[in-house]
């Protein structure tokens, strides 16, 4: 098997490290080798956050590649847009379609890009847009959004159904797990 | 079993397995989790503590090693020079139970104000180092670490970079070594009392063991040959090894996992069996550098790998195996996403109102920051972990004799970071006559790394009530006039005006205490407030707070400000900044 290269973008505070942990566990309970990071500390206020994610029999760069991404999974348009050329021509863009300003924007400093699913047309690599806070918002907290976009991704690896629910089921805490569940149970469905 | 782990849930992990038991810290990233997590899953087992800074928390560690514990102290590159003065001397203390600083570096700055190298301090400190390149070594090696803590004498130095401390990796986890607890206090005069008498015999022996040390690596597991095809010999460490691996996995390599003394004679041989040396390394020629020193020829290091920033792993594939991986361009023209103050953050009118006073502001290390970015440009140095207070003080004995109130300074500081090295600065100014006006923003948590304690919250990082220490009266201890100390409502922003240019216009030192906590760790939320659209005139005023729950909203004349109730936690600050009374509560 080959090594598949995840990026996981979004904005601080969204839990794009939480979507990235179920992703490695799922990983792990299938025997593969997991390796991958993020950067935090000023980035979780607000700022722009990438995680790499990487999967297969041996791998040994926590890095992904340039280039080489083969599912880029954006919590935010505007992120997804700026990290979209990472994305291999065959791979899958998944994105959330609630926005975040950035500071730039909530200081108008700058405008909030109208035209990002033009940009996002000049990449070659296939797109599917989530609409996971609203998603989150109905499996009872939009924070969950997080859960929505690792269900929506898990629709797309071949991993059995109970890996991924064991998966959330140790990366959230028991008080909101219900939610998490149904948030990723939407997510699924919405990913095909 | 195996699991997940972040570098440095493995180095917790790694502790514990090790037979630890006490730990201390000073938060910084990216070494922050390792404590955290001791905290979180093995405080039954492990004492630790956050430390008011790095040198407190490496001295505690040195008192507990001294006492027979295998002890850890941890901290960011930048605290290591905090840390610096206990460190050299520690060497020549040596240890009873094992010690090991873990000193996190941040190529690429990701969160730190400078890039330094910290390889450097094993080599000026005189201390054997050991660099994992995964999550499973960093758990590993830090076993290895205490025990070449113990059988040497010495602390050992731990070092990591963001991406080995914030990697995840599959770990193969084991059991702890359960150790002796101490049960005698032996007196050893001359090992643990550094005077000159003393000190001097210990530096000959320090040598000697940097020479066993030597031989040590030359056999030690942690330094191992991996011959492949002998054309190209890589010799390299930490994260450095991950991406060369990855570029030219048949090579030859020479992956060191004890940087410091390095093993000649395994350099000397592996160079002797590849026809040539590449030596690839983050920032400076730290392993070239020794190695040309030995004689052994190297054909590329720095001259192909850039000494600034972080190895990126295309890079590495180019050089190495030539092969370039065509990217498209990324999208252009979007806007940056800078980090930014949480909404219903407590610093953002205080920024608000130092901007609109047009003083200089001397900052400091922490979210406040932040207050130096757009819109706000209202901060204008910042240099270190409390250097805010005593540079405003150098600044105003220069400026003395002028009497234009733009000239006269404010130095902004958070709690953590005045009980970290900002009361010293403190006591400096007041015992050397300064006149600024120091604002601590007492937020009741170290923010910037995510929420820890600190001597002013009340508790200890093990969860243990403690006395609170109160600013406000200890700076009335430390000397500053009663009606200098005063304490203002952060949100009020006509409050901290007018007490900021009374206080400016004393011909002495004052402090303006903020004590509103952080939203994002008391989860402070109240109702969201509204934009009328009525009375909004769109002047785009309320954006000058800087806030992501307010934007302009809708085209040309229906183009009004707007506040998304998911983020908005009601702290009234754009509204008491709107001249036409748009915002109110929902
Ligand atoms: S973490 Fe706390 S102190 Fe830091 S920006 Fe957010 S609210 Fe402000
Ligand atoms: S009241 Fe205004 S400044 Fe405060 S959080 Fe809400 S939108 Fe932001």
């Amino acid at each position: 098997m080959n090594t598949i290269n995840f990026l996981l973008c979004g904005v601080g505070g969204q839990g794009v490290l939480l979507a990235s942990t179920i992703l490695a566990k799922a990983a792990l309970r299938q025997g593969l080798d997991v390796k991958g990071g993020e950067v935090h500390g000023m980035a979780q206020r607000g700022g722009a956050v990438v995680s790499h994610m990487r999967i297969g029999e041996k791998v040994y760069s926590p890095l992904v590649p340039m280039g080489q991404c083969d599912f880029l999974v954006g919590f935010e348009p505007l992120e997804a847009a700026r990290n979209a050329h990472w994305v291999r021509p065959s791979g899958l863009l998944l994105y959330n379609t609630y926005r975040v300003n950035p500071s730039t924007v909530a200081a108008g400093l700058a405008e909030y890009p109208e035209d990002l699913e033009q940009q996002l047309a000049q990449f070659p690599c296939r797109k599917r847009m989530i609409p996971a806070s609203d998603l989150a918002q109905k499996a009872g907290d939009i924070r969950a959004a997080n859960a929505v976009m690792a269900g929506a991704l898990s629709r797309h690896l071949e991993f059995p159904l109970e890996v991924w629910e064991r998966a959330v089921a140790e990366s959230v805490p028991p008080k909101v797990l219900e939610i998490n569940r149904e948030a990723f149970r939407l997510g699924r469905e919405a990913g095909a | 079993m195996k699991e997940v782990l972040l570098g440095n849930e493995a180095i917790a992990r790694g502790a514990w397995e090790a037979g630890v038991t006490f730990a201390a810290a000073y938060p910084g990233t990216p070494s922050t989790e390792i404590l955290q997590n001791i905290k979180a899953d093995y405080s039954k087992d492990i004492y630790c503590q956050w430390s008011p800074n790095e040198k407190t928390a490496l001295e505690v560690a040195v008192g507990a090693a001294i006492a027979g514990a295998r002890s850890l102290a941890c901290m960011k590159h930048v605290g290591v020079n905090v840390a610096a003065d206990p460190l050299f001397t520690a060497v020549y203390t040596g240890i009873r139970g094992g010690l090991v600083l873990v000193s996190a570096d941040d190529p690429y700055l990701h969160s730190s104000q400078n890039e330094q190298d910290n390889r450097n301090y094993a080599k000026f400190s005189k201390i054997p180092m050991l660099e994992p390149s995964d999550s499973q070594e960093a758990k590993d090696f830090l076993k290895a670490a205490f025990e070449i803590s113990e059988q040497f004498d010495t602390p050992v130095l731990f070092r990591t970079t963001t991406r080995i401390n914030h990697s995840k990796g599959v770990v193969e986890v084991g059991s702890r070594e359960e150790r002796p607890k101490p049960t005698d206090l032996p007196r050893d005069v001359k090992k643990y009392t550094m005077l000159p008498g003393f000190a001097r015999p210990k530096h000959p022996v320090i040598e000697e063991k940097l020479a066993k040390l030597k031989e040590y690596g030359v056999t030690s597991p942690l330094n191992r040959v991996e011959m492949g095809d002998t054309s190209l010999g890589i010799i390299t460490s930490g994260i450095s090894y991950a991406y060369a691996k990855e570029a030219v996995p048949g090579a030859s390599f020479l992956k060191l996992g004890l940087t410091y003394p390095l093993p000649e004679a395994l350099i000397r041989d592996f160079a002797q069996h590849v026809d040539r040396v590449v030596v690839v390394e983050e920032l400076d020629p730290f392993l070239e550098e020794q190695v040309r020193l030995l004689g052994v020829e190297v054909s590329h290091g720095k001259d192909l790998f850039p000494i600034v920033g972080e190895l990126e792993p295309g890079v590495v594939l180019e050089k190495l195996a030539g092969v370039k991986t065509a990217v498209p361009a990324a999208a252009a023209g979007l806007p940056t996403r800078p980090p930014v103050m949480c909404p219903g953050c407590s610093h953002r009118g205080v920024f608000h109102v130092l901007k609109k006073l047009k003083v200089f502001v001397s900052g400091d290390i922490g979210c406040y920051t932040l207050g130096a970015l757009p819109p706000f440009n209202a901060m204008h140095a910042c240099l270190c972990m409390g250097g805010s207070i005593t540079m405003a003080h150098g600044i105003s004995k220069v400026m003395a004799g002028s009497t234009d109130p733009l000239n006269r300074t404010v130095a902004v500081i958070g709690d953590s970071t005045f009980f970290h090295s900002g009361i010293t600065g403190l006591i400096d100014m007041i015992w050397n006559g300064g006149n600024s006006v120091v604002m601590i923003q007492d937020n009741r948590i170290t923010a910037m790394t995510g929420g820890q304690q600190t001597p002013g919250t009340g508790q200890t990082l093990m969860g243990a009530e403690a006395p609170q220490i109160d600013i406000e009266k200890l700076v009335l201890t430390l000397g500053v006039k009663p009606a200098n100390v005063r304490v203002v409502n952060a949100y009020d922003l006509k409050q901290v005006e007018t007490v900021l240019k009374e206080e400016l216009s004393k011909p002495e030192p004052s402090v303006v205490i903020t004590k509103d906590p952080c939203v994002l760790n008391y989860r402070i939320k109240d109702r969201p407030m509204k934009v009328d659209p009525e009375a909004c005139t769109a002047c785009k005023q309320c954006l000058q707070v800087s806030c992501i729950a307010l934007s302009m909203q809708g085209q040309g004349d229906e183009r009004k400000a707007s506040i998304d109730p998911n983020f908005c936690t009601g702290c009234t600050v754009c509204s008491q900044v709107c001249k036409f009374d748009a915002i109110q509560q929902a």
